[in-house]
C-alpha cells in the first residue's frame, strides 16, 4: 500500500502569507538615501552599505588593490592602531565587515542600543580615517600572499579563474579579486590611498537599515557617519564581452576528484524574459534535490554530491554558469549527462507540472528569505542596487506566477545554447 | 562556489556563539512515548524550523561499518512505506521550503524550513520515515556512489581535511570520535543493506529523538500536532544507554607529519583531549570555552597579539573549544608561520606562549570583553531562531537539558580568572596530546 500524502499536500499550496516588510524610504538632511525598516523587538541594528565598484575598479596593473585596501579598513583607524581599534571593537560587542566584491564594496556592521553612538563613531573612522599603517600594510599584505598560494593549489579556486580567465578576456572579472603574487608584492601605500578614494564615495552608495532604530534618529546617525565622504569615486568599469566556444579545457592537476564550472550566455535582470529564464534555470539547476541536473547526475547515476546551474547576474556582465565535481574516472560520464539534458531542455522545454512545481517553489521561498534583521538589510541594499523599487517585494511572485509555459519553453529555445556551453576542468580526468 | 578561505580561516569558529534566548520564548515537554519537544517562539515572520534529531550519530557506530549513520541520513530520502523515493524533499520544495540533514559524532538531524501553515504537512512527513523506512537494494548502491563522491569532495581533495583526519585518529586510543564521521572509505565502499537497516532499527523511534519546532507556532498548537503524529509511534523498548568505548588514560604524546604536494601553506596544530559539558556541571567546559576565546579567538587574543603583532612570525595564530560532545572532546590551538619560519619554530613559540600565558594569568580588561561579547551574543542570537533550534537540538542530544542550556550563559560569566588558569593547567598536558604538522612534500620536518 502507497498511499501518497499529495492529496493531503494540494489543498495546502495556497499561497503563505508574505512577510510584513514595512520599507521606510527616506533621505536625510544631508541628502543620503535610505531603506529603512524599524524592528524593534530585539536591542540591536544591522546596517549595510554597499558601495558599487568594488574590485572591479582596481587599475589594470594593480589587481588585488581594492581587496588590499578593504581587508586594511579595520586594520587601525584615526588615532588608534590595529590592536586598540579591535580592542575598543570588541568591548563595545560591536561587529564589522568589510568585503571587496566584484562589483561592490560592502561593509556590514551590528551593533547594539545600549551602544550605538560609540559603535557608529568607530566605524565613521574606518570609512573616513584609514591609517594604511606600514605594519599593517606588511601584516595584510602576508595573509593575501598566503591565500593566493593556497588558491593555486586548490581545485575548487583553481577551476573558478580558469573559468573567469578563458570566459571574461581582458575584463576586471577575468582574474582573482586578490591579485596575483606579483601585483600584490607591488602594490604600495599610494596605492591603496588611491583605491580608497576610488572606492568609496557617495555617488555610489547604497543604504538599508535594519533593527531597533527610528527614521528621526537613523538620519543624524547616517549624515554624521557618511557626510564626510567624498561626492565621487572613480568611474564604473565598461561591460564584459564574455566568450564561450563550448570546448571543455582541462588543466592538469594531480587531485582524486575533478572539478569542473561550466557556462553559457545569460539574461539580464531587466530583461521581458528574465523571469521565465529563472524559472528555467530552477528546474535545470536550482531548487535542491528536485533539479533535472540533480536528478540525473546524483540521484539516477551517482556521479556527484552535488552538481548546479543558476543565473550568475553581474553588473557588467551575465551568464548562466554552473559547478559539478566527479572522481577523475567519472567526470566525463558527468559532462556527457549535463551537455545532454541541456540539450534536451533547448529542444523539448520543461512540463507543465515541472512549471507548476518550481513556480510554488520560488514563491513559497520567498517570503522566507526575510527572516532575521541581517538578511532583510542585505535584501534592502541589493533591491537598491538592482534598481528595484520598493513595491518589488509585493508584485515579485505575480512576476513568477506570470509566466506561462509557451514562454518559458520559447525562452528555453532561444537562450540555451548547448553548441557553447564551455566546460573548465581541473583534475586528472579520464576521457576528456 | 568559488573557495575562498584557506584552511585555517576555516578554523575560525567563534567560541562565543554560546548563547539563549529568553526562557519565556522555550517550552519543553516529553511525549508519553519519551519523545523530548522544544518549542522556540519567533512571530516575527510567517515561518518555521521543524527538525527531529536522534540521539545517535557515527560515535555509536558498530566497529567496520564506518559512515553507516551518515549514508542512512542519506538513504532517509528514498521511499517510505506511504512516500515514493523523493517525495519528502519534493512536497517540501512543492511548499516552497527547503530541506536537508547532518549527521555528526553524537547525533543526526533532519529539517525543513518552511511557512508555519506547513507545520502539519512535515510532521507527517517526518515521523513517517521514522519508522516506515522502504529501501531496495539499487537505492543502496546509488547513494553509496554519491557519499563517496562527497567523501572526495570534503576530504580526499583536501590536504587539510586529510591531515585533520589523521590527526584525530591519534588523539583518541579507544573512543570513536577517532574515526570520520564520513567513514573510512576502505568501510564505506562496502557498507550494504544490512548495515544500513540495523543501524536503523537500533537507534530510530521516538524515545531516542527530539523535535524542534522554531518560529512562528504556539506551544499548544504544536503540542497537539506531536501527539497526533509522533505521540503515536511505539517507543523502541530494546533502546541501551549509550555506553561507547572509553578513552584509557593517555600517557604518551603524539606526533603526526602529514605530507601533501598540494599543501601550499605549511601549519602546526595540537590538540589536546578535553573534558567535554555534562548536565548539571559546565564549569570546566565554560572555563575552557573563555580561554579559547582569550587565547585565540580573535586580533585581540593573546596568541594573535603575541605571534602575529608582537613578534610578527605567524600569519594566523588561533585556538578553539566546543564543548559540545558527549564524551571526552579536545582544544585545539594552531599556529601558520609566516615565510621563513619553520614549523619547528612554529612550534616553538606556541608552546613559549602557552607557558607565558600560564605564567602571567588571565588579563582581566581581556575577560571583561570576551564576556560582553558573549552577553551581547545573546541578543544578536535572537535574530536567527534557526540557529537556536540547533543549539537546543544538539545540547539535549548530547545529554544536557533545556535548564542546562539556560544556565550557560549565566555560568559564563560567573567563571574566574583562576578557574580559567586551572582549567589551563588541567588541559594542557603533552601526554595526552597530539602535535601535527601539516606540509608540502619536499618540506623539511627534521
Amino acid at each position: 500500500m502507497r498511499a501518497s500524502l499529495l492529496a493531503f499536500a494540494a489543498w495546502l499550496l495556497a499561497m503563505p502569507a508574505l512577510a510584513a516588510v514595512e520599507i521606510d524610504e527616506f533621505t536625510t538632511e544631508g541628502g543620503l538615501t535610505v531603506w529603512h525598516v524599524e524592528e524593534r523587538s530585539i536591542p540591536f541594528v544591522t546596517l549595510e552599505l554597499r558601495f558599487r565598484g568594488g574590485a572591479s575598479l582596481d587599475p589594470e596593473s594593480k589587481r588585488g588593490v581594492t581587496n588590499m585596501m578593504t581587508g586594511l579598513l579595520e586594520d587601525g583607524a584615526g588615532d588608534l592602531d590595529a590592536q586598540a581599534f579591535a580592542r575598543a571593537r570588541d568591548s563595545l560587542a560591536a561587529s564589522f565587515s568589510y568585503e571587496a566584491r566584484d562589483d561592490a564594496l560592502s561593509v556590514s556592521a551590528r551593533f547594539l542600543t545600549e551602544n550605538r553612538d560609540e559603535a557608529v563613531d568607530l566605524l565613521r573612522k574606518t570609512l573616513t580615517e584609514p591609517r594604511f599603517d606600514e605594519d599593517a600594510i606588511t601584516r595584510i599584505r602576508a595573509q593575501i600572499v598566503s591565500s593566493i598560494r593556497s588558491d593555486l593549489k586548490d581545485p575548487s579556486a583553481m577551476a573558478g579563474n580558469a573559468f573567469d580567465k578563458r570566459v571574461f578576456g581582458d575584463h576586471p572579472y577575468s582574474s582573482d579579486k586578490s591579485g596575483t603574487l606579483e601585483s600584490v608584492a607591488a602594490i604600495t601605500r599610494d596605492d591603496l590611498m588611491a583605491a580608497f578614494e576610488d572606492a568609496i564615495a557617495r555617488d555610489r552608495l547604497y543604504i538599508g537599515v535594519v533593527g531597533d532604530i527610528s527614521r528621526e534618529e537613523l538620519g543624524p546617525m547616517l549624515d554624521e557617519l557618511l557626510g564626510g565622504l567624498p561626492e565621487t569615486g572613480a568611474p564604473l568599469p565598461p561591460e564584459a564581452d564574455p566568450q564561450f566556444d563550448g570546448e571543455v579545457r582541462v588543466t592538469p592537476f594531480e587531485t582524486p576528484q575533478a572539478v569542473a564550472m561550466f557556462g553559457q550566455p545569460g539574461i539580464p535582470f531587466d530583461d521581458p524574459d528574465y523571469f521565465a529564464a529563472y524559472l528555467l534555470s530552477t528546474i535545470l539547476g536550482g531548487n535542491g534535490f528536485e533539479s533535472r541536473l540533480m536528478e540525473e547526475v546524483r540521484e539516477k547515476r551517482g556521479l556527484t554530491y552535488g552538481v548546479y546551474a543558476y543565473l550568475a547576474g553581474r553588473d557588467s556582465a551575465d551568464i548562466i554558469m554552473g559547478s559539478v565535481q566527479s572522481a577523475n574516472n567519472r567526470i566525463a560520464e558527468a559532462i556527457e549527462v549535463i551537455r545532454s539534458e541541456w540539450a534536451r531542455l533547448h529542444e523539448e522545454g520543461v512540463t507543465a507540472e515541472e512549471l507548476d512545481d518550481a513556480k510554488t517553489y520560488l514563491t513559497g521561498a520567498y517570503p522566507l528569505r526575510f527572516d532575521g534583521n541581517g538578511p532583510i538589510a542585505n535584501i534592502l541594499v541589493g533591491m537598491q542596487i538592482q534598481g528595484m523599487g520598493r513595491d518589488y517585494i509585493d508584485t515579485r511572485n505575480d512576476r513568477v506566477e506570470a509566466v506561462t509555459l509557451d514562454q518559458v519553453n520559447r525562452v528555453a529555445r532561444e537562450l540555451l545554447k548547448p553548441e557553447r556551453l564551455s566546460f573548465t576542468v581541473v583534475g586528472q580526468p579520464e576521457g576528456l | 562556489m568559488r573557495a575562498v578561505l584557506t584552511a585555517w580561516l576555516a578554523f575560525m569558529v567563534s567560541a562565543t556563539s554560546a548563547f539563549a534566548t529568553p526562557k519565556d520564548d522555550v517550552t519543553h515537554f516529553t511525549l508519553e512515548n519519551g519523545m523530548d519537544v522544544v518549542v522556540i517562539e519567533d512571530h516575527r515572520a510567517p515561518a518555521v524550523t521543524h527538525m527531529v534529531w536522534y540521539r545517535a550519530g557515527s560515535a555509536d557506530e558498530f566497529p567496520g561499518t564506518s559512515g553507516v549513520a551518515h549514508f542512512l541520513e542519506h538513504l532517509l530520502f528514498k521511499g517510505t512505506e506511504n512516500m515514493e523515493p523523493g517525495e519528502l524533499s519534493a512536497t517540501v520544495a512543492r511548499n516552497g521550503g527547503t530541506d536537508n540533514a547532518f549527521t555528526s559524532y553524537d547525533y543526526t538531524a533532519y529539517f525543513q524550513r518552511v511557512a508555519a501553515d506547513r507545520l502539519e504537512l512535515m510532521m507527517r512527513m517526518e515521523s513517517d520515515r521514522m519508522v516506515n523506512l522502504r529501501l531496495d537494494e539499487e537505492d543502496i548502491l546509488t547513494e553509496r556512489e554519491v557519499i563517496i563522491e562527497e567523501r572526495n569532495q570534503r576530504t580526499e581533495n583536501n590536504p587539510a581535511a586529510l591531515f585533520r583526519e589523521q590527526k584525530n585518529a591519534a588523539q583518541y586510543l579507544n573512543h570513536r570520535y577517532g574515526v570520520p564521521v564520513i567513514g573510512w572509505r576502505h568501510e564505506m565502499v562496502s557498507l550494504d543493506l544490512d548495515a544500513a537497516l540495523e543501524y536503523y532499527e537500533r537507534f530510530y523511534a521516538p524515545n531516542n529523538a527530539i523535535l524542534v519546532v522554531a518560529g512562528d507556532v504556539e506551544p499548544d498548537d504544536v503540542r497537539t500536532l506531536a501527539e497526533e503524529y509522533y505521540g503515536i509511534l511505539p517507543p523502541n523498548p530494546a533502546l541501551e544507554n549509550r555506553a561507547r568505548p572509553q578513552e584509557p588514560p593517555q600517557t604518551a604524546e603524539r606526533r603526526v607529519i602529514f605530507r601533501d604536494a598540494r599543501v601550499a601553506q605549511p601549519y602546526v596544530s595540537r590538540s589536546y583531549l578535553a573534558p567535554e559539558r555534562d548536565s548539571g556541571a559546565q564549569r570546566e567546559a565554560a572555563a575552557l570555552t573563555l580561554l579559547a576565546e582569550l587565547l585565540g579567538g580573535g586580533t585581540t587574543s593573546y596568541l594573535a597579539e603575541q605571534l602575529q603583532f608582537e613578534r610578527e612570525k605567524a600569519v594566523y595564530a588561533g585556538s578553539w573549544y566546543s564543548g559540545d560532545r558527549l564524551d571526552d572532546t579536545s582544544f585545539t590551538v594552531v599556529v601558520v608561520p609566516k615565510d621563513g619560519v619553520t614549523l619547528e619554530e612554529a612550534e616553538a613559540l606556541m608552546d613559549e606562549t602557552l607557558a607565558d600565558y600560564i605564567e602571567r594569568g588571565v588579563d582581566s580588561e581581556a575577560l571583561e570583553r570576551v564576556k560582553m561579547q558573549l552577553r551581547a551574543s545573546q541578543i544578536y542570537a535572537r535574530d536567527d531562531v534557526g540557529e537556536l533550534a540547533r543549539l537546543y537540538g544538539g545540547a539535549l542530544a548530547i545529554g544536557l537539558t533545556v535548564e542546562d542550556v539556560q544556565a550557560w550563559p549565566d555560568i559564563l560569566q560567573s567563571v574566574t580568572e583562576e578557574e580559567i588558569i586551572a582549567a589551563a593547567r588541567s588541559v594542557f598536558n603533552k601526554d595526552r596530546a597530539v602535535t601535527g604538522y601539516l606540509m608540502s612534500e619536499e618540506g623539511d620536518a627534521s
